[in-house]
This record gives C-alpha cells, sequence and structure tokens, in this order.
C-alpha cells in the first residue's frame, strides 16, 4: 500500500490500510466445544479456565439473540473465526515487534503517543497483545499493568480468578457467553492503595484479519485512595465481510479512588461491536466515563455503573457519531444502592447521511440508596432529512428522597447559522463542521488531547462525508 | 477597476411566498456612508441579507456587482471574501465555537494566510476595548447568552477585525440604550476612519446617526427606492416622518 492511501487527507483510509500475511495461526472458523478446547490449549490457560471457557459456551448455546435493538442478522458468529494468533508473541521493546505490525501502530501514532504523554501501553492485534510496557516510574510504585494471559498465571492470580467475570457473569447476555467462551488478549491493571498514577495508561486494539472476532478482555482494580486514568483505543480496516467485536470490560474502583476510563472506538463500517463494560464504584468512589463512538456497521454499548458504597459517584459524559449505513445503539446505566450516591449522565449524538442513533438511559434509584441524585441530559443533532435520532430514557426509582432529572433536545442545524458563519468568509462545509465541532465541544474537551483532535478529524472528514 | 464598490442594477427579489423588492438601483463607492430607511415591512432587511447571499431569498430579477465582480449568484462566502460584511438584526448563537476563534477562523479564511498570533491578540484587546466589551466575552461561546447590546457589540467587533471593504448594518442600533448606541457609534466611526470602509446603514430611527457623516439617504417604501437624496433626508424624515411617501405610493 503507498503512502498515499493513508495520509490523513484521504479519509477514514487512516484507519483502513490492511496488512496482509501477519497471522500465524487462525482458528477454523465457528464455535464448537472442540474449537473451544482448541483456545483453551493455545493460550495454555489453567485448568479452571478451560472449564470456565466450556460452561460459558454451554450457556451460550442456550441463550437467544438480542431481539430489541439494531438487526444483527448479518453477523453469522458460525463464520467468525474466534482465535487469530499473529505471527509473534508479546514484546516489551517496539523494535522487537514484527515491522508489518509496528508500522501498522506506527500509522496509528501509539508509539509517538507513548512517547509523549504515557504512563504505559499495550497493543493488541487481532487475537494477542503484540506489545506491553509499562513506564518504570510507574512499575516500581507497584502499579501492575499487564496482558490477561499473564496475569492469569503471574502473582495476581488469585486477584483475577476472583474478579474475572464476576461483575458481567456468562449469563448476562448471549454475547457476554460468547466473550467467556472465546476471550483473549486484553490487560490486567492493579493500582495497590493509596497510588495515583499522574499520567494514563493506554491499550490499543487492531483488528486487522478478515471474518475475524475480538474478544479480548480488559479487568482494572484501582485499590482504595488510588487514582488513575486508562484509556482505550480501537480501529479495524474495513473487509466486505462482518468482523465482530465482543470484548468485556470490568473496572473496580475502591473505597475513595478515582477512576477515569476514556474510550475512543473507532471500527470499521463491517463490524458489530457488541461491547459490554461495567463498574463497580465503592464508598465514596468517583468513576468517570468519556466516550467517543465513530465507527462499526451496528453497536450496542451501554456502560453500567454500580454506584455501591455510600457517597459514590459516576460521570458518563459520551458523543455518538453515526454516519451513513450506521446504526449506533448506545447507552448508560447507573444502578444506585448506595445512600448519598450521585450520578450523571451527558450525550452528545450526530446523525447524518441516514445514520440512525439511538441513546437509551437507564437510572435505577434502589431502596437503599437514600438521598440519591441523577441527572440525565441527552442532545442529539440531525444534520439531514434521512438520518434518524431516538433517546430512550427510563428512570426507576424506589425511594422517595432522589433527586432526580432529565433533560432531551434534538435539533438541527440552522440556515441563518450556516449563514451566519458564512457571512464571515468561512465556507458552507466548515460553516456545518464549526457548528458540529461546537455541538461536540462539552464532550470533546473531555478527551485526551490527542483524541481530542483526531475525534475533530473524525467529525471532519464525517461533514464531508469521506469517512 | 470601476470607481464603484457596489452596483445593484434593478434588483427584484424575494421569498418563496412573494417578492419584496421591484427593481433597486443603488450605487456605493468606495468610502461612502449611506443611509436606508423606511418604515416597518418595507423589505430593508430582504435587502441587506440579498446583498449578503442569505439564501432565504431568492433573486427573481436584476443583478449586484461588487469590486466589478457579478455576485448576484455567489455564496455568502464569497462575497465575505471579496470585502463585504453585514451586522446582523438578531445574531446566531453557536455553542461550542468561542467568538475568539471564530473571528480568528475568519480573517484566516479570508486572507489565506496564517494569523500573527501576538498581533491578532493585541488587535482583538483593543477593539474590544474600544467597544466596552468585558475582555472574557473573547472565549464565550458566540453570542450564547448574550445580551442585545452585547450581541451588537460582537457585531461591530467582527466588523473591525475583518475590516471589510463594506459593511451593512442591519438595525445595529434597534433595541440599544443611548450609551450602547454611543458605543457602537464610536466603533463605526473607527471602522470609517481606519480603513476608510463604506458602509450601508439600514435603520428606521436616526440616533446611530448623528455622530456619522452621511453621504447618500435612501427611502425604501413597499420594496422600491421612493427617494435618494442627502443628509438633509434625515432631518425631512425626522420632522414628518414616512407619511408622505406612503401616501405617494398610495396615489400612484
Amino acid at each position: 500500500m503507498s503512502e498515499q492511501r493513508i495520509s490523513g487527507e484521504q479519509g477514514r483510509s487512516l484507519y483502513d490500510f490492511i496488512d496482509v500475511g501477519t497471522d500465524a495461526y487462525r482458528m477454523t472458523e465457528g464455535l464448537t466445544e472442540e474449537i473451544v478446547t482448541r483456545i483453551s490449549e493455545e493460550k495454555h490457560d489453567p485448568e479452571w479456565m478451560r472449564t470456565f471457557r466450556l460452561e460459558a459456551l454451554r450457556i451460550y448455546e442456550q441463550m437467544r439473540m438480542p431481539d430489541w435493538g439494531p438487526s444483527i442478522e448479518g453477523l453469522d458468529v458460525g463464520r467468525i473465526a474466534a482465535y487469530v494468533r499473529p505471527k509473534t508473541d508479546m514484546k516489551d521493546s517496539w523494535d522487537q515487534v514484527p515491522e508489518e505490525i509496528r508500522t501498522a501502530f506506527d500509522r496509528l501514532g501509539i508509539p509517538k503517543a507513548e512517547h509523549e504523554f504515557l504512563a504505559g501501553v499495550g497493543a493488541q492485534y487481532d487475537s494477542e497483545l503484540v506489545y506491553h510496557n509499562v513506564r518504570e516510574s510507574v512499575a516500581s510504585q507497584g502499579v501492575v499493568y499487564t496482558d490477561m494471559e499473564s496475569a492469569l498465571t503471574g502473582e495476581y492470580a488469585e486477584m483475577v480468578r476472583d474478579h474475572f467475570m464476576k461483575l458481567v457473569p456468562v449469563t448476562d447476555h448471549k454475547f457476554a457467553a460468547l466473550h467467556g467462551a472465546v476471550w483473549s488478549g486484553g490487560s490486567f491493571v492493579y493500582v495497590p492503595k493509596g497510588v495515583h498514577v499522574d499520567i494514563p495508561l493506554q491499550s490499543y486494539f487492531r483488528l486487522n484479519a478478515r471474518g475475524a472476532g475480538q474478544f479480548e478482555h480488559t479487568l482494572i482494580i484501582v485499590d482504595e485512595g488510588a487514582d488513575l486514568h486508562f484509556i482505550e483505543g480501537c480501529s479495524a480496516p474495513k473487509w466486505n465481510v462482518a468482523n465482530l467485536h465482543a470484548g468485556c470490560v470490568e473496572l473496580f474502583v475502591r473505597k475513595g479512588a478515582r477512576l477515569r476510563y476514556s474510550t475512543v472506538e473507532n471500527w470499521s463500517r463491517n463490524m458489530y461491536n457488541l461491547n459490554t463494560k461495567r463498574a463497580l464504584v465503592e464508598e465514596n468512589a468517583r468513576m468517570e466515563w468519556v466516550s467517543g463512538s465513530f465507527g462499526s456497521h451496528v453497536s450496542y454499548l451501554y456502560p453500567t455503573t454500580i454506584l455501591k458504597g455510600a457517597g459514590a459517584d459516576c460521570e458518563y459524559t459520551g458523543i455518538t457519531f453515526a454516519g451513513q449505513g450506521q446504526n449506533l445503539d448506545t447507552g448508560a446505566r447507573m444502578v444506585h444502592l448506595g445512600e448519598d450516591t450521585s450520578s450523571m449522565i451527558t450525550t452528545k449524538s450526530i446523525s447524518r447521511g441516514g445514520g440512525i442513533s439511538t441513546f437509551r438511559s437507564a437510572v435505577e434509584i434502589r431502596k437503599s440508596a437514600a438521598r440519591a441524585r441523577a441527572t440525565v441530559d441527552c442532545s442529539s443533532l440531525m444534520l439531514d432529512d434521512i438520518s434518524r435520532s431516538d433517546t430512550v430514557p427510563e428512570m426507576d426509582v424506589r425511594t422517595g428522597d432522589a433527586n432526580v432529572g432529565h433533560e432531551a433536545k434534538i435539533g438541527r442545524i440552522s440556515d441563518e447559522a450556516v449563514f451566519y458563519l458564512m457571512s464571515r468568509g468561512v465556507s458552507e462545509a466548515e460553516a456545518r463542521a464549526m457548528i458540529v465541532s461546537g455541538f461536540a465541544d462539552s464532550v470533546s474537551k473531555e478527551l485526551p488531547l490527542e483524541y481530542a483532535a483526531e475525534m475533530n478529524n473524525l467529525i471532519h472528514l464525517e461533514m464531508e462525508g469521506r469517512a | 477597476m470601476s470607481e464603484k464598490l457596489l452596483e445593484v442594477r434593478n434588483l427584484s427579489a424575494g421569498i418563496e411566498e412573494g417578492e419584496i423588492l421591484h427593481g433597486i438601483d443603488l450605487e456605493i463607492r468606495p468610502g461612502e456612508t449611506h443611509v436606508l430607511m423606511g418604515p416597518n415591512g418595507a423589505g430593508k432587511s430582504t435587502l441587506g441579507n440579498t446583498l449578503m447571499g442569505n439564501p432565504a431569498y431568492q433573486v427573481t430579477g436584476g443583478s449586484v456587482y461588487f469590486a466589478g465582480q457579478d455576485i448576484t449568484k455567489a455564496p455568502a462566502n464569497e462575497r465575505a471574501c471579496l470585502g463585504m460584511f453585514m451586522s446582523f438584526q438578531n445574531p446566531l448563537e453557536v455553542p461550542g465555537l468561542s467568538l475568539e476563534s471564530f473571528i480568528r477562523s475568519a480573517i484566516r479564511q479570508q486572507t489565506g494566510k496564517p494569523i500573527r498570533l501576538m498581533q491578532y491578540q493585541r488587535k482583538l484587546e483593543e477593539t474590544m476595548a474600544l467597544l466596552q466589551m468585558d475582555p472574557s466575552y473573547a472565549q464565550r461561546d458566540l453570542n450564547l447568552g448574550f445580551s442585545g447590546g452585547e450581541k451588537k457589540k460582537a457585531e461591530i467587533l467582527q466588523m473591525l477585525m475583518l475590516s471589510p471593504k463594506l459593511a451593512i448594518l442591519d438595525e445595529t442600533d434597534s433595541g440599544l440604550d443611548v450609551d450602547a448606541v454611543r458605543t457602537v457609534s464610536a466603533g463605526i466611526e473607527a471602522y470609517h476612519r481606519q480603513t476608510d470602509g463604506a458602509l450601508l446603514i439600514i435603520t428606521h430611527s436616526t440616533r446611530i446617526l448623528e455622530a456619522l457623516k452621511v453621504d447618500r439617504v435612501h427611502i425604501l417604501v413597499k420594496g422600491q427606492l421612493a427617494a435618494s437624496g442627502g443628509s438633509e433626508l434625515v432631518e425631512e424624515i425626522n420632522r414628518s416622518g414616512f407619511e408622505a411617501y406612503l401616501k405617494e405610493d398610495a396615489q400612484a
């Protein structure tokens, strides 16, 4: 592929490059007990994990496909290769990563970002991590940041076993069961009591293989009084067959701790993104989600936060941009269990070119959550007459003293505003992009700087119809 | 190049529901100050918007030339890049876009050159001081939550920062208190003095004109220019209003 194809000027092709011949081992398509056993052998699972996988497969077979969201008829799990191992094992130096894979991450700017503003990086290519490294200054504070496979057998094996798929049980839904059966890759993070990690850690997931699935598992435990910012980035090239992403993220925020989890998701338009994310927040702890969803053909994504401890607090800030051929069903769910817990959901969604964006917010205030406070604020912007935007709010309040608020706004770009900006010399496309960027501004400024720039770039590409 | 900066020839325009302007002729030379007056509903704002290229109005006949170029069909941004500007009667609010960064983008688009940041910053501060604007407005979202007076000042600020060859001021004085009118007038004077820019001031009151030397006054009634003359016309309107023109029209 020529350099030209990957320049930013060429739109989404920045993410669309395909590397050929980078997989060393590709599991037969489909899903049988034999295949799951082979994945387990390939990965040298401990015995309990092999049993766990087979049990998850049995549950998967019994559960029904979700029938309430966007159609996933185009997805035939039987034709997805669940496991594709790249031609390398994990390295802790980019120089040792095979050149064609390293080039892929270079193009995505990962090593540069690591050098400039990250405390540690994990890079997953198809089913396995190919690179993992954490700054010495961070590691010396006792912070553990490693791939899930090493974590299963390493020093923290017990802790991993105690938490793995406890927050998102395999019985949660069909794709959680699928994940339990075939998961591979992902990261384990443990931040010890009182440790503040000043600069972010990042995992980047790249799915290169055709017709494959990526099922990484992220498990983060931020111990009492500790503080962490974790960034997750994802992208994939466009194939003409369906790819599947069914990752799982489990976050434990202990007493008085803070975790910020930022995501910029930019899967290609053939991706079914059926991801599950959940956080458990204890006493006086704080969870912050920042989420940008741009890619995929169909997404089902509803990060859930369980505010368990008294005084626990969560803020969810998200933006979704659905373009042509995309149906993005996203949302956030807050479950208030503890007294004096508070949650705030702020989202923006943009739809264009016939794209469909649905935002589901769910706030549950259980009996035990005295004096809980919750606010939901969703705004949508539709850029033409053929696009769709829906908000589906749900509130279930079981206390008498809760303070809850909900606001939803749906709008279009006003022609008068476009004319106003144009009358100062900006082109029509630029004027529209300014209005859309402005609309997204309150979310984009929450993202790390590099990602805010990427998001603005994506908005401009989307506006020009080049994405 | 022609001596004429703006030349409007037999211009008719309107909205979908019907024609509003019927055969307007108007010439403005560089540096001149013209005033367009007329009763409510005469089509004054329609003329301003049509000259600036608002797509909500369609030209049904005639043509508009600016700096020797036929701009009858040009989009608003091309008109702006040629040196036209309009101060809006109701400036639009744009959340998430700061006043300062918007002016910067507009200058960059118009000049096609990168901006010297220090110089730009200084000019912005000085101009805001001239207009008695709180410096914090530079970082606020464009017009969002601005009072009526602040919005009009922000329009004049944009005019002074962009230095157009012709500025159309659409009812810039309406809804302003005496002090605000004085501040806005000072801004208009500064524009006139600094750049020798031409003005087309659309107004139905005369307060804003007190401090300005007016070259030409046009009276618009029912979509047609009923009279054009020198600044004495302003005094006449002050004395007897538009009554006479409305009657004439009724007899015709």
